[in-house]
This record gives structure tokens, C-alpha cells and sequence, in this order.
């Protein structure tokens, strides 16, 4: 199988952003690194299917994308386990506040459910448009959309539990909307 | 459902910059990956798989 250069150029200029949405995906850099190299494996072995002047790395995501959801089915149980990992690291590291907050945000990610959580990854980080999005997921363009929302305010609800604090001059504010809905 | 209306509307207030730290949050993850490059053994798969005869 000898690539075109310049398509093999492409997928390699692809892979750092395809790692990326591997680790983000899955939380755990060994599986990603399984399903990137799987990823690459597949889609060389069916290069002849990428239309050259067509989207390389949305080509690439899509396979990513439908590896990681057929194996999370498979491995429901282990997904599980990485939840239990991030519980972990955020007990056994607070001295490290840096650390500790991202820590938070991906134990925070990993509570999303994998539609929401793979569409706010493509929109919010690898960049793509809410089309392509929808073209790597399989689904409407609006479906993304109101799955980037339930994300976003998922994970606002999620993290900002413990920011509250952050807040100081709301506290009060705070204290008195919490008591002023009765009477 | 089922929470006070009160912390509803604290939420709203502190939506914005809790959205906007996520949003910054995200991408520094993200990116943290990104810069790391090609790591070696990718790269070596990559010549690899592309020398290999599928014959």
C-alpha cells in the first residue's frame, strides 16, 4: 500500500489532534493510543474510500469516533473503572492545586454521557464546525447543538458545585435567594 | 427538577464565567495533547504500514 505523499502527509499532520480526541474521549492515554493506532490501521488499509480534496481529519475522526463507541459498549465496565481512577488522583494530589483543578474538569468530563461529551470535544476543542460534527457523530445538525449545550451545562453544573466559594461577594446574595423562596 | 428556584437563578448569574473557564479548561486539555507532536511509534506504524505490500 504506497500512500500519496501528500495524503500521507495529511493523516500524519492529523494524528497530534486525533491523540488529543483519543485521550479526551476515553480518559486514559493507553486506550487512546490503542484506538489512534487501530484508527491509522483502518483507515490505511481503506485509503481507496477517502475522497483526495475531501476532509482528512474529519475522515479520520469518524473512525476514531466509531471504534471508541463500539468498544465503550463492549467495555461499559472499564470506562467505570477510569471514573473510580480520577476519584483517586483527585485525593491522593491536593497539594497540587493546578493538577487537582484538571483533574476535576476530566472527572467532571467523564460524568458526561458519550453523546454530549464527544460533541462538546469536536465543537469546543478539535475545532470543527457544528456540520462537521455532525457528519463524524452520524446525526442532525441541531441534535450537536443541543448536545454541546446539555454538555456545557452539565459540566457548569458539575464543577461549579466547588467554584462556588470562588464567588465571595455572591455568598450573601446567595444566602438570602436560598432562603427568600419560602414566605 | 426538584431544586430551589433561588439556586436556579444563582446558577444563570454564575453561568457565564463558570462556561468560560470550562471552554479554556477544555482547550488547554486539548491542546496539552496536541503539542506533543507525532509521538515516534506512531510515526514508525505509519512508514510501515506504508512500505507493506498487500499483495
Amino acid at each position: 500500500m504506497k500512500l500519496d505523499p501528500a495524503i500521507r502527509d495529511q493523516v500524519l499532520a492529523t494524528v497530534p489532534s486525533l491523540r488529543a480526541f483519543a485521550i479526551s474521549l476515553s480518559g486514559n492515554a493507553d486506550r487512546a493510543d490503542d484506538l489512534v493506532q487501530e484508527t491509522l490501521l483502518r483507515a490505511l488499509a481503506h485509503i481507496d474510500s477517502f475522497e483526495p480534496g475531501t476532509n482528512m481529519p474529519a475522515w479520520l475522526f469518524t473512525i476514531l469516533r466509531n471504534l471508541f463507541r463500539s468498544e465503550y459498549r463492549k467495555r461499559r465496565r472499564e470506562v467505570e473503572d477510569a471514573e473510580g481512577r480520577y476519584a483517586e488522583m483527585l485525593k491522593s494530589n491536593p497539594e497540587q492545586p493546578g493538577r487537582v483543578e484538571f483533574a476535576e474538569f476530566r472527572a467532571a468530563l467523564a460524568k458526561l454521557p458519550p453523546d454530549q461529551r464527544e460533541a462538546l470535544i469536536l465543537v469546543g476543542a478539535s475545532g470543527f464546525s457544528y456540520e462537521d460534527a455532525a457528519s463524524i457523530c452520524g446525526c442532525a445538525v441541531g441534535t450537536i447543538k443541543s448536545r454541546v449545550n446539555r454538555a456545557r451545562t452539565r459540566l457548569a453544573d458539575l464543577l461549579s458545585i466547588d467554584s462556588v466559594d470562588d464567588f465571595g461577594p455572591d455568598r450573601a446574595t446567595r444566602a438570602v435567594l436560598a432562603g427568600g423562596g419560602r414566605s | 427538577m426538584g431544586r430551589p428556584i433561588a439556586s436556579r437563578k444563582t446558577e444563570v448569574r454564575l453561568g457565564r464565567e463558570v462556561q468560560a473557564r470550562i471552554g479554556q479548561q477544555l482547550r488547554a486539555m486539548y491542546d496539552e495533547v496536541v503539542k506533543e507532536g507525532v509521538p515516534p511509534h506512531i510515526a514508525e506504524l505509519v512508514r510501515r504500514l506504508n512500505e507493506q505490500d498487500d499483495g
